[in-house]
């Protein structure tokens, strides 16, 4: 039976990871990701967990404690945000190297600079081809039940990568909303327990994690980690239709919302998904055949099943809300195009950059998204493709 | 039992085996198998170790040179990734996850750049937190694995290949960091410094009060490296006991806060003893360079001074 609640996105995350009850944490505050080890760190004051919380002194510092702690044999876990991540960059790479199952919540931030607190998507596209599993979560409860299924993920024999859990920051980390729980018992019987196969803390079969992998085996190496990520395409459905069992939520690569019958469609990631439904529904009601494709598994990129999914549609626009600032278009749009054109898929598609640095995104010019796609639509001429949304004009 | 050399090599197992590729006359490697011989044969131990020469000269895939578990990262989070096993170690023996009976020492490794450097803050961090671990700084006073860079460690006018001895500027300008004093100030349980003298006991005895110290223990310890300072390989342990007689490596422990010098030689040699032997120093030789011998030699004696000092106070 589940729990009818009201939390926070980072709240429910706390709660998530208390039910999962790691052996250790190690994190380091950073707006808007704090809250998490500050309400996970008064479970472990209150005993109401068996972790070792680690309070290190850098970001840098936690991904390699989470990593010293996986390596050994621990369920290991972090949470962070930007600039965080940013200084954990180069330990995220040897974290999915050492094919350690870690799974760490990212609360979306811009990264400096200049310095931002609020919600884009820069720390993550940041990190997109680190041989991470990233899911990306619309709201609260999508936030804890990717949490939820992480570790299933992240552990399988087929996978061992590590995961993360994005959500947008402020926007759902620190709204309340309505939540499902599901009781202790039921995700302790769910996540299961961690079985490393090998780990340091075995004094019976010692181990040396980390070498120096010269021309010779490295490229092998590299081959194994794609190859597990690859793998990693079965084990989420797998995992995401144990957990519809359970819960009655389902999951999937992506969502399809009212894209069936859809002419023109906008595909985006978490939180800005809502408010595009809610377009959508109105849009619907005024003859506009309008639907939404939502990433929530981005790595794996489903690239051919996007492409299946989007095929039929007269126009596409992809929202990336982070710049690559490559003179050519942000890194969704061009996974989503790349995926087209390799599966030979050909629909008009736009690009448009939105809601850098927390900038508010409204249904009004969501609305225009839509509009614009009619027009494109109609025929089926992108001009120009790379635009923005929400951008005051005359400043850029 | 008193120590004895010849029983400890003949009857604990060397834990950090042959093969592994470090060069002949390399301090480290001499150090670093002493210190794993402290551990108790029983006992297990995860070692980390930070990107360096001792990381990437015993552990190239796929041969590992350490019979114990091991882990490298990268170069400035050795003190961190330590953390994290030992924390797991402990949350785990907590629930009963691992064997009751059996007993696990945490150990890192770093050079100098990986420690009094790049690694500085994680290793600070790891200290603070109080760990129950042991880091060992191996201090060769330079980058050596990179080719002989400067660091914090790096004696006063040693030429260097970021501080090479120029004709306006004589190698390197500053006197380097002192790295004990920095860990005293987290007030851990147990800090010495040693090195690889005569009979290693000073080295082994040390080592066995660090891992059997509760909490966090800090071990420096001077590796000389025969490519950046410039001796015959074979000269090695001559350069250590000169390190220790002209206490330009002084050797000591501080337990909880107590100073205590392990080694006052009967006879303090002038400097000008350690410095000629080693190539990185020749430039101090030259006619109209006295001063610089003059300076570093003002420059030991003032730590010497203060350490004995130190002793004094803190036994009061």
């Amino acid at each position: 039976m589940s729990i009818r609640e009201r939390l926070s996105g980072n709240e429910a995350t706390a709660i998530a990871m208390k039910q999962i009850n790691p052996d250790v944490v190690a994190a380091f505050p950073i707006t808007p990701s704090t809250e998490i080890p500050q309400y996970f760190s008064t479970f472990v004051a209150n005993g109401d967990v068996d972790t070792e919380f680690v309070a290190v002194e850098s970001e840098h510092s936690a991904m390699s404690a989470t990593i010293g702690a996986s390596a050994a044999g621990g369920r290991a876990m972090t949470a962070t945000s930007a600039n965080g991540l940013s200084l954990m960059w180069e330990m995220i790479y040897i974290a999915s190297s050492l094919r350690l199952p870690i799974v760490m919540a990212l609360v979306n931030r811009a990264v400096s600079g200049p310095l931002n607190i609020h919600n884009d998507h820069s720390d993550a596209m940041g990190v997109r081809d680190a041989g991470w599993i990233m899911l990306f979560s619309e709201n609260n409860q999508e936030a804890y039940d990717n949490m939820l299924m992480a570790h299933r993920i992240a552990e399988h024999k087929d996978v061992l990568l590590p995961v993360m859990v994005c959500q947008d920051g402020f926007i759902t980390s620190h709204s309340i909303e309505n939540i499902e729980l599901e009781n202790d018992e039921d995700v302790k019987k769910f996540v299961g327990e961690y079985k490393p196969q090998h780990y340091l803390l075995n004094a019976d079969e010692p181990i040396a994690v980390g070498p120096l992998d010269l021309q010779g085996y490295l490229f092998e190496h590299k081959a194994q980690q794609a190859d597990a990520m690859r793998a990693a395409k079965n084990v989420i459905k797998e995992v995401s239709a144990d957990f519809e069992k359970w819960t009655g939520r389902k999951y999937d690569f992506f969502e399809e919302y009212k894209l069936s019958d859809a002419e023109v469609a906008i595909v985006c990631m978490n939180s800005t998904a809502g408010t595009t439904k809610a377009v959508v529904d109105d849009l619907r009601e005024k003859g506009v055949k309008a639907g939404l494709l939502k990433v929530r598994m981005y790595r794996p990129f489903p690239a051919e099943e996007i492409a299946e999914a989007l095929s039929h549609l007269k126009a596409v626009a992809v929202l990336d809300k982070s710049d690559s600032l490559n003179a050519a278009g942000g890194a969704l749009f061009e996974d989503v195009t790349s995926a087209m054109y390799v599966n030979e898929r050909y629909v008009p598609m736009v690009n448009y950059v939105y809601g850098i640095g927390g900038r508010d995104t409204t249904e009004k010019q969501l609305e225009s998204v839509f509009l614009d796609l009619v027009e494109i639509a109609q025929v089926q001429n992108v001009d120009n493709p790379y635009r923005y949304l929400g951008l005051r004009k005359g400043e850029n | 039992m008193a120590y004895d050399l010849k029983d400890v090599v003949a009857n604990k197992p060397s834990r950090f085996t042959e093969g592994h590729r470090m060069c002949a006359g390399c301090g480290a490697p001499v150090v670093g198998r002493m210190i794993m011989r402290a551990l108790k044969p029983e006992d297990h131990a995860v070692v980390t170790n930070a990107t360096g020469c001792m990381e990437v000269s015993t552990f190239i895939y796929p041969y590992t040179a350490w019979t114990d578990s091991f882990i490298h990262t990268a170069f400035e989070c050795a003190g961190a990734t330590a953390s994290g096993t030992e924390a797991a170690y402990k949350a785990m023996k907590r629930q009963g996850k691992l064997p009751a009976d059996k007993d696990t020492k945490f150990i890192a490794f770093g050079g100098d750049g990986g420690t009094y450097d790049i690694g500085l803050q994680s290793l600070s961090g790891a200290m603070e937190r109080g760990h129950d671990m042991v880091y060992v700084c191996y201090d060769n006073g330079a980058y050596m694995n990179t080719g002989i860079q400067r660091s914090s460690a790096t004696p006063q006018f040693a030429d260097t290949t970021t501080s090479p001895a120029g004709k306006v500027i004589p190698g390197k300008m500053q006197p380097r960091k002192d790295l004990a004093k920095i860990m005293v100030g987290h007030h851990i349980p147990y800090v010495a410094q040693t090195l690889a003298m005569t009979n290693f006991k000073d080295l082994y005895e040390k080592s066995e009060k660090a891992f059997y110290t509760e909490g966090a223990a800090f071990l420096n310890v001077l590796a000389p490296c025969p490519r950046g300072w410039g001796y015959p390989t074979e000269d090695l342990m001559k350069i250590n006991k000169l390190a220790a007689d002209t206490c330009y490596w002084p050797l000591y422990e501080v337990v909880d806060g107590k100073y205590k010098i392990t080694y006052k030689p009967a006879k303090k040699l002038p400097i000008e003893e350690f410095l000629r032997p080693q190539k990185r120093f020749r430039h101090m030789f030259k006619e109209g360079n006295e001063w610089m011998i003059e300076e570093f030699q003002k420059e030991v004696d003032a730590r010497w001074q203060e350490l004995l000092d130190l002793e004094e106070i803190t036994n009061r």
